[in-house]
């Protein structure tokens, strides 16, 4: 599978994008039909196709504010981790900090834990603990954010550690004997060499925080409440609003398109330069 | 060197963070985790019993055969996902029509709740009405049913899970391969390596950092699902997909037992830690020889 032989590429491509794409698809066709027609023979193919749940999404007004808190809190959420892990992982790849590599092992820890037990904890700090008179950090933006650190600052420092150590110390190291100050050498030397993994780092936080349900359902309850705990408003044991839940989940699928599609540039901007042959 | 002050404030919001939403939550639940408490049973009351919350789960058979299943999940699906990842980011770095496209296509699972994923999955595998099961009849006449047959349940969420999570490992390793320097494959093309050495002996030494750290958090992650198989299979038939965050998630919210739960989630943290530990020594150990030869 060489360069020059591009159809190969583009057949297994088409083909593997099939696989990836049956899914989202059948979210969509599953979007389009009345609740009724769910429960029939499958069939792969729409006959006919079904808008009203997407009108009745479309004119939420409560959705359009939780799908405007998703953004807001992902993006806050995946810019603030970004920038603390860069600065993060610079020091511990840089410095020559007692203990650094357990602390950095530390960071990871605070991914590891099952969900399910912490929200008490959580709860209890946001509506016991973190109370200035009336102001609670329960159900706000802020809080949100905040809170979801704990589990994509130690990604983004994980993954973001490679990339930092991978550039040579000698770059830094001249540029500091020519008299650059620390900020001048991460902005100058080290932010353009780390771009692609800064690019993928905020991309994969911010889908983390689009995407988490679980903390958002506990410490959230109407101003701050997300889109996937939205739509999973319409996951109930009595019996689900399947077409409804599927036009939200199809939705939602658009602004997070818009912001890959514009970070992932960076991700391959880095091939220009440093492009690896076969 | 400079001075290691500026290190220290560089890492100290980290540390701050951390410590207040990470150490704090944890050492509330390790206390509870010595209590007998059920918020919503008969006695409401913490009740301080020891370690007999611990003594329980050694002989607790569903939590035992919980970690058995855990890390079967969690095996084959990180495996699958890391090779495919890693072969799919390597065919990204040449450049084809429409690369751009593709590219974009194949991140998009990620962009899908995982709440929405199980959904999905669920709905287009349910017998009867799921278009899995009805194209698997009407092809090759095979009978797929994830409610009774435990090995399909099974398969079914390591299938979902590596149709989600494998474009994240393909978007971290391509940005590892796309920052390496190209000038030890050119001398290794001059040298007449062949595309296996060059792996071998180039790439693979060069993007290991990135791998470990991938493979680290995909298995922490798969580990810890709760959403996904929740809504594909409800940790069914049997306990055949009761993972571990479903397994405790099962004990806090149907049973309302606290003080158990939070001890099985101590244990079970403990288990990761360990696990992960020992993973990050050996690894990082051996690259540590590999340079000082």
């Amino acid at each position: 599978m060489r360069a020059n032989r591009p159809i190969l590429s583009i057949l297994l491509w088409t083909l593997l994008s099939l696989v990836t794409l049956f899914p989202i698809y059948w979210l969509f066709v599953i979007s389009v039909k009345p609740a009724v027609e769910l429960f029939t023979t499958p069939s792969v193919l729409l006959d006919t196709v079904y808008w009203k749940n997407y009108v009745k999404v479309l004119g939420d007004d409560t959705l359009r504010r939780y799908m405007f808190n998703s953004i807001v809190i992902s993006t806050g959420n995946a810019v603030l981790v970004t920038v603390l892990a860069f600065m993060a992982c610079y020091a511990l790849s840089r410095f020559d900090l007692p203990g650094k590599e357990n602390i950095f092992f530390w960071t990871i820890t605070n991914r590891m834990a099952p969900a399910a037990v912490f929200l008490l904890p959580f709860f209890l700090l946001f509506t016991q603990v973190f109370v200035i008179g009336e102001w609670k950090l329960y159900d706000t933006r802020t809080g949100m954010i905040l809170l979801y650190c704990t589990f994509n600052l130690p990604f983004a420092i994980w993954t973001l550690r490679p990339t930092i150590d991978a550039i040579p110390k000698e770059l830094d190291e001249a540029a500091t004997v020519d008299g650059a100050t620390t900020w001048q050498v991460i902005r100058e030397v080290i932010f353009p060499l780390a771009r692609p993994g800064l690019a993928v780092t905020l991309i994969l936080t911010w889908v983390f925080a689009w995407n988490e349900f679980l903390l958002a359902a506990t410490l959230t309850s109407f101003n701050a409440r997300t889109i996937t705990t939205g739509l999973s408003e319409y996951v109930t044991t009595t019996g689900t609003e399947w077409g409804t839940m599927a036009s939200i989940a199809i939705i939602t699928l658009i602004p997070a398109l818009l912001i890959f599609s514009v970070v992932q540039r960076h991700i391959v901007a880095g091939l220009t330069f440093g492009a690896v042959k076969e | 060197m400079r001075s290691n002050r500026v290190g220290w404030l560089l890492l100290a919001p980290t540390i701050a963070i951390l410590g207040i939403f990470g150490i704090v939550p944890f050492l509330y639940v390790l206390y509870v985790a010595f209590h007998q408490w059920n918020p919503f049973g008969a006695n409401p009351y913490m009740i301080y019993n020891g370690a007999n919350n611990f003594r329980r789960l050694v002989f607790d058979n569903e939590f035992l055969t919980s970690i058995a299943f855990t890390l079967k999940f969690a095996f084959f699906a990180v495996l699958s996902e890391v090779v495919l990842g890693y072969f799919l980011a390597q065919l990204f770095m040449k450049e084809f029509p429409g690369r751009g496209l593709f590219r974009t296509i194949h991140t998009l699972p990620l962009i899908v709740a995982p709440i929405v994923v199980g959904s999905v999955w669920r709905l287009m595998t349910t017998p009867s009405i799921g278009i899995i099961p009805y194209l698997l009849k009407s092809w090759f006449g095979y009978d797929l049913n994830i409610g009774r047959d435990a090995t399909m349940a099974f398969a079914l969420t390591v299938i979902m899970d590596i149709w989600h999570w494998t474009p994240l490992v393909t978007l971290t390793l391509l940005a590892a391969l796309v920052s390496l320097p190209k000038e030890p494959f050119e001398q290794a093309q001059i040298d007449g390596a062949n595309r296996w050495q060059i792996f071998w002996h180039v790439t693979l030494p060069m993007i290991r950092p990135a791998i470990l750290a991938t493979v680290f958090i995909r298995l922490m992650d798969a580990l810890r699902t709760v959403d996904e198989v929740w809504m594909l299979t409800g940790g069914g038939p049997g306990a055949a997909t009761r993972y571990l965050g479903l397994h405790i998630w099962k004990i806090v919210f149907p049973k309302t037992d606290y003080g158990y739960g939070s001890a099985t989630s101590v244990i079970v943290l403990y288990l990761t830690l360990v696990m992960c530990w020992l993973l990050y020594v050996a690894l990082v150990a051996r690259r540590g020889q590999k340079r000082a030869s």
